[in-house]
């Protein structure tokens, strides 16, 4: 297998972009205001270990968590944005990407990597929101084009990892037609009969969630997720009413029908890997023990119901 | 234990066998020979009362329940099981349950009506009548395992498609028609067991396929007993007579070669023994897969609309 041989050439977990979680510094959650240590934190996941909020992480906590160890290692990791239309708002779009850079030691707001998640090989994109809020402009689809080409290339199942605010308007009608190259390629992937999972985390907002990311054969979110087209401030001020509680949050958002299930961060790599085998030929899993769907004849009553 | 009009001579037996096991438990009498005498009569008494079931008591059996339901046959049949949920346009309907499994090394989409098994339950389910939601969900997901060519598999029960305002301003026919029309092209295997009720077109909005077999205590017609019941004879009260007119047991669709098999229940139903039926209804689903991967894509679908445009009885004057 080609790809495989790859992976053992270069192996760049990126470990400089890594959140820094200085020992015994302290972390108190938005949620439930519990004070834990960050190391706390980092060890469960990034949820805070009282009340399980899901804090917001980048690209590169996503493939430590997904892929088995040292399995995988970057792709497209040298493009960058410029500047092209000449955009100035509070300050020059050109300057707003050096200083992003050199915030994030991200070269802009998705990173690709290949590997293996429980030994099955998976392309996986994810965004940073910590880049320019996560926007998506001509570099985010590119580097989405280029992976689908080589998931072709391969042969191999591709996830993206949405965290954005939408298209990047710095780059105007460019990041606009983000939307439709995309959109436009996820067709050819879909041609090539290779499974596309599209993994919703918090906040999917805007162009991205109006493209690739509701575009999944499966679309799964963790929980609590803020996922939407127009921000829920936005919406207020247009509909002048109080958005009801849970709008547009990712349990919302699968009872409308938006969302295949949602995930515990805690689940996520073995729930993929389920998948995967799944979407495979010939799945088997010997020796797993079983998810319990029902007990003596009947259902499992559903805990949230 | 539940036991049915019918199975009440039956309800005696038992009352009667476990008085004596109490007795039995005290230490005082042996009991040993009454009870093997007791089991006995349950036993030839079950046979009586099961071989020669009319029309209306497989409908109630149908219903019996203590029945397993989809997501039962799904834990027994399935390795791995993932739900999937939503039609990806309105809503998540719980009355209709679909996923991602795989039956021995094979991957499946399996969609079910599923009812409650509670009060609760039987709420959330919406009592096993979907929504259009429900029907472009598994649409969706029909579409997805043609995609990656993994055979689909649907277990039918439901008293019907829920007759709700909402249901019509959504769409309800449009959706079990789309089912339908798009069912009949679909390239992957499709096999259909009706589990329990098979009540008109909301059990035919995931119904059509190369293979349909029947559980032998189910039924399957154009409309429900009572329902029937209510509209030509203007009462609720002849449903015996409409169950017997209709013709809607397993044995007379499969005579009227309406479906392509009967599966065999335990004799006093499938919920007596729940998991010798599942065991059942995997052989028929690993069978039938087999069975229609011989053929060709275009083999298959031409046998699909094949078997559904020769149904029809008619004189020619
Ligand atoms: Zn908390």
């Amino acid at each position: 297998m080609g790809w495989f041989k790859r992976l053992k050439e270069g192996i760049s977990t990126g470990t400089n972009s890594k959140m820094e979680t200085p020992e015994g510094l302290w972390y108190q959650c938005d949620e439930c205001k519990t004070t834990t240590t960050q190391k706390e934190v980092k060890e469960n996941l990034y949820k805070c270990p009282n009340c399980n909020r899901h804090t917001r992480i980048g690209s590169h906590e996503y493939f430590e968590i997904l892929f088995d160890e040292d399995s995988y290692h970057e792709l497209f990791g040298n493009l960058v944005s410029k500047d092209f239309i000449g955009f100035t708002d509070l300050k020059p779009y050109h300057e707003r990407l050096t200083a992003a850079r050199e915030k994030t030691n991200l070269n802009d707001a998705i990173t690709v990597a290949v590997g293996l998640v429980d030994k099955k090989p998976l392309v996986v994109s994810a965004m940073d929101f910590t880049f320019i809020g996560g926007s998506m402009g001509s570099v985010v689809g590119e580097k989405i084009a280029m992976s689908i080409d080589y998931c072709i290339k391969e042969h191999l199942p591709l996830m993206i990892i949405s965290k954005s605010g939408g298209a990047r308007m710095m780059e105007s009608a460019f990041s606009l037609m983000q939307m439709a190259k995309t959109s436009a390629k996820l067709t050819l992937l879909a041609k090539a009969k290779l499974p596309f999972l599209s993994f919703l985390t918090d906040p999917t907002t805007g162009g991205v969630t109006a493209s690739y990311a509701m575009l999944g054969d499966i679309n799964f979110s963790e929980p609590n997720a803020l996922i939407g087209f127009a921000g829920p401030r936005i919406i207020k001020e247009t509909i002048k009413k109080e958005l009801p509680e849970g709008f547009q949050r990712a349990e919302f958002l699968l009872d409308k029908g938006f969302l295949d299930f949602i995930v515990d961060r805690a689940d996520l790599r073995k729930t993929v890997g389920d998948l995967l085998k799944l979407f495979d030929d010939k799945p088997t899993f010997e020796g797993e023990k079983k998810d319990v769907i029902a007990i003596n004849g009947r259902e499992v009553p559903n805990v949230n119901v | 234990m539940v036991f049915l009009e019918f199975e009440k001579p039956l309800e005696n037996l038992y009352e009667q066998l476990e008085k004596i096991k109490e007795v039995g438990e005290k230490g005082d009498v042996d009991v040993s020979a009454a009870i093997v005498d007791l089991e006995n009569k349950i036993k030839l008494r079950r046979k009586e009362i099961y071989t020669n079931l009319s029309g209306w008591q497989k409908v109630q059996l149908s219903r019996h329940p203590e029945r397993p339901y989809s997501l039962y046959y799904i834990d027994q049949i399935c390795k791995k099981f993932i739900e999937l949920h939503g039609d990806r346009r309105a809503g998540d309907d719980k009355a209709i349950v679909a996923g991602i499994g795989s039956i021995d090394y094979q991957t499946v989409m399996i969609i079910g009506h599923q009812k409650g098994v509670n009060t609760k339950m039987r709420q959330y389910r919406n009592f096993g009548m979907a929504n259009p939601e429900g029907y472009r969900k598994a649409l969706r997901l029909m579409k997805t395992a043609e995609r990656f060519g993994f055979p689909i598999v649907c277990l039918i029960d439901t008293p019907g498609a829920f007759p709700g305002l909402e249901a019509e301003e959504r769409g309800q026919a449009e959706a079990i028609a789309r089912n339908l029309f798009e069912m009949a092209q679909l390239t992957v295997p499709i096999i259909c067991i009706v589990i329990g009720e098979g009540a008109s077109g909301g059990a035919l909005g995931i119904g059509l396929g190369d293979r349909t077999y029947m559980l032998e205590n189910t039924w399957f017609s154009v409309i429900s007993p009572e329902n029937c019941s209510t509209i030509l004879w203007r009462t609720w009260d002849y449903k015996e007579q409409a169950a017997e007119a209709l013709k809607l047991t397993a044995e007379h669709m499969h005579n009227f070669g309406l479906v392509d098999g009967i599966i065999k229940e335990p004799l006093g139903g499938a919920h007596t023994f729940p998991e010798e039926t599942a065991k059942a209804v995997k052989r028929y689903i690993v069978k039938a897969i087999s069975e229609i991967k011989q053929l060709s894509t275009e083999q298959m679908i031409h046998q699909r609309i094949e078997k559904y445009s020769n149904m029809g009885q008619y004189d020619t004057v």
